[in-house]
């Protein structure tokens, strides 16, 4: 047996992605997205932040026909399937955006700075874009 | 003096080049916002005070296209803010002598 073939004891790691960008202007965004539903497949413990302008790429009724993008906000759906149900969107984001929970479109845990800043403090990995 | 067509097309809550060009832009000219500068024409956003302050002097526009693809289109704009789709955009490019992208 090679020793990578040895059994170990599973390590879970708590990792947190951090969404900072609007959608469509850069491809940030949608790399993103890629690298979480990539990810999941290694059964971590995954979290997907959603602050600042990043709260834009799960607004509902998108639609880029228009503009020759692929429209991949559909894809934020996916997360639930692959048991990403840790996905935080900060109120103060959404606040100085006009927009409430109602206007995204999955369902989100939406949480004020100061307890944001207590489940960042918890992780093992932050990866932020 | 020649007219000016400024574009914005970032996001004013990611760079400065919205107040940089409400600042400087003078008065008669014509801004349109495109891609991630659209967000500066919703109307429940901290931003809309800024336009506001210079709604009578200068000229807004923003890109239909870029406010679909944004799922805006259920979002009220700024009051006075035209929504113009690509042959617009065109025609605002030759209606203005010198356009400048504040990228």
């Amino acid at each position: 047996m090679e020793p990578w073939e040895e059994d170990s004891p599973e390590v879970v790691k708590r990792f947190m992605y951090v969404n900072r960008k609007a959608p469509h202007g850069t491809i940030y965004a949608l790399e993103c997205l890629e690298v979480v539903l990539i990810s999941a497949a290694f059964d971590q413990d995954v979290s997907v932040v959603f602050i600042d302008d990043g709260v834009y790429q799960l607004k509902k009724n998108q639609d880029t026909t228009a503009i020759g993008m692929k429209n991949f906000s559909k894809t934020y759906r996916a997360l639930d399937d692959y048991d990403v149900e840790k996905i935080y969107v900060e109120q103060e984001s959404l606040d100085a955006r006009g927009l409430t929970a109602e206007d995204l479109i999955i369902p989100v845990e939406v949480v004020g700075a100061d307890k944001l800043r207590d489940i960042m403090a918890q992780q093992d990995v932050v990866i932020s874009s | 003096m020649s007219t000016m067509l400024h574009l914005i097309n970032k996001s004013p809550f990611d760079r400065p080049a919205l107040d940089s060009c409400l600042r400087l832009a003078k008065a008669g000219s014509s801004v349109l916002l495109i891609e991630d500068g659209v967000y500066a024409a919703l109307r429940n956003a901290v931003y809309a005070a800024a336009i506001g302050k210079r709604m009578a002097e200068l000229k807004f526009y923003v890109l239909g296209a870029d406010v679909s693809a944004r799922g805006l289109d259920d979002s009220p704009l700024i009051d006075g803010i035209d929504v113009v789709d690509y042959g617009g955009f065109v025609d605002l490019v030759i209606e203005h002598d010198v356009t400048q992208s504040w990228m």
